[in-house]
């Protein structure tokens, strides 16, 4: 059903937990279709420092959470938007069909996470 | 080498070896089809006739009641579609559950394509109907009744004798799902007033691809297959001799050893239970606490996801099943999860362990001792999920 990469990644995920004073957050999907995403930014200088994620899903959703946190860390902001649901896939080797979704889930959590970062930033230099 | 637990008895068991042995000569030299006059063929049929006896007689039927068919899919399909069109002219009302397995429940969407009206009952939180809202379901044009015995994901028995009162005193046929009761509870047809009686033989230790139709004599029904002579004109196609032999020695081997096996799954049952609501916090058992089945266990582990749950047992070598949306392929979980109000989330958190005569004692203590450490690397991934001071959890 899966394939070793997805696997590995389902038993030894990265980037796993919380960042506590976290510069962006973002959290996607529902306990309907049984997938939720968190994902939390430390960003500096433009490029993101330190992420980590949290997920309530099946096996292809903790591996696209795990591998996409590896494929955006250390990237800019810019580079991290770039990102597609079809980088997570193809960097994972594959997905069964029916769980394509969980990498599009993982592209529009990193894309809230961002979105979230650049709303604080935006109100801090407001307020500042 | 990992350990390996077979617990998914509910979706398939393995053949009993005394099953094997009695079906291997029809492969071999009792090859002959049983419509045949010579010898061959007689040898064939009287092996269909034996079987025949012995599925009546675990189910309490003549032994002229019993019609085989190529799965208890098929029998279900046969009962519903057979009596809705055979009967259309009395009516054209079907009522049967939310729970019901697909085999009953597409069957039953597609004769509401083709002008029948199906009423689904509700089933409370351990997946029971109501009998008071069956009565009142019943209206002049209902035909058949078509209610599980048991439930294959809750394993929650459904109160079959009270149906049984009401559709005989109605006239109205009641038709049975008895695909995961077999072999874990006693059937006696005529006690319980059924009328059609869907049976599989590989949930009993037989083959695969074979399973029975029970049709109380007298009961109008249509045929589903049509062709040759066989199965007294009901069913056509030659016989699967070496599958319909298998069929009659596990239906045998389960109606000896019943009391035996019921006592042995209830007590592993009850170990297995009593260990994961000891041993792991925040679960909620699904079905009812007492009229389930022996062999049946299903809990929704909260803050974590069925499938990533079985993957992770299955690496340490325990096959189980859920009710997650992810392991049917579709989006949603089970649907008889979500019929007993239970919320998407612990139904995606479902687990279903199901046990056979091959599990042991130790297989729980395993379970017991791999399932916590599991439970809380899925929880510790999961955002739903936050560990407080003292060990106190929150959501």
């Amino acid at each position: 059903m899966y394939n070793e990469k997805v696997m590995e990644h389902f038993i030894n995920p990265r980037n796993v937990g919380e960042i506590e004073d976290a510069d962006g957050i973002g959290e996607v999907g529902s306990p309907q279709c049984g997938d939720i995403m968190k994902i939390f930014l430390k960003v500096e200088d433009n490029k993101i420092k330190d992420i980590k994620f949290k997920t309530f899903g099946c096996a292809s959703a903790i591996a696209s959470s795990s591998i996409m946190t590896e494929m955006v860390k250390g990237k800019t902001i810019e580079e991290a938007l770039k990102l597609t649901n079809k980088d997570v896939v193809d960097e994972l080797g594959g997905l069964p069909a029916p769980k394509i979704h969980c990498s599009v889930l993982a592209e529009d959590a990193i894309r809230k996470a961002i979105q979230d970062y650049r709303e604080k930033k935006q109100k801090v230099k407001n307020s500042g | 080498m990992t350990r390996r637990v077979y617990v998914d008895n509910s979706a398939t068991t393995p053949i009993h070896p005394q099953v094997i042995e009695e079906m291997l000569p029809y492969f071999t030299e009792k090859f002959g089809n049983p419509s045949s006059i010579h010898s061959f063929g007689r040898e064939a049929k009287q092996a269909m006739d034996e079987a025949r006896e012995r599925v009546a007689g675990a189910i309490g039927s003549r032994n002229d009641e019993i019609y085989f068919t190529g799965s208890g899919t098929e029998a279900d399909n046969w009962a519903v579609k057979g009596a809705a069109y055979a009967n259309r002219q009395k009516g054209n009302h079907i009522i049967t559950t939310k729970i019901e397995h697909h085999a009953i429940l597409h069957t039953c969407e597609y004769l509401e394509k083709h002008g029948f009206d199906v009423t689904y009952l509700d089933v409370d939180e351990y997946g029971q109907i109501s009998t008071e809202a069956l009565r009142e379901a019943i209206n002049d044009r209902t035909i058949l009744v078509s209610v599980m015995f048991a439930n294959n994901e809750l394993g929650t028995i459904q109160p079959v004798e009270e149906i049984g009162r009401i559709t005989k005193e109605k006239g109205i046929y009641f038709h049975t799902d008895a695909v995961q009761a077999m072999g874990n509870i006693a059937i006696d047809v005529n006690k319980l007033n059924i009328d059609l009686l869907s049976v599989s033989a590989h949930k009993i230790r037989g083959p695969k691809g074979i399973g029975a139709l029970y049709i109380r004599k007298g009961v109008r029904i249509d045929n589903l297959i049509h062709g040759g002579a066989q199965e007294r004109k009901k069913r056509s196609g030659t016989e699967n001799v070496a599958a319909v032999v298998g069929l009659g020695k596990a239906a045998q081997l389960v109606s000896d050893n019943l009391r035996e096996h019921v006592g042995r799954m209830t007590f592993l049952r009850d170990r297995l239970i009593s260990g994961i609501k000891e041993k792991i916090g925040h679960v909620r058992l699904n079905g009812h606490p007492i009229e389930r089945l022996a062999n049946n266990v299903n809990f929704s582990f909260d803050f974590i996801e069925g499938e990533a749950l079985l993957l992770s047992l299955d690496m340490v070598g325990i096959a189980a099943s859920s009710g997650s949306a992810c392991t049917s392929g579709s989006l949603d979980p089970s649907h008889v999860l979500l019929a007993t109000g239970l919320n998407h989330e612990t139904a995606h958190g479902s687990l279903r362990i199901s046990l056979g005569e091959i599990n042991t004692r130790e297989d729980i203590d395993y379970i017991l001792e791999q399932l916590p450490p599991i439970v809380d690397r899925l929880r510790e991934l999961s955002p739903l999920f936050k560990q407080c001071e003292g060990g106190k959890v929150s959501v």
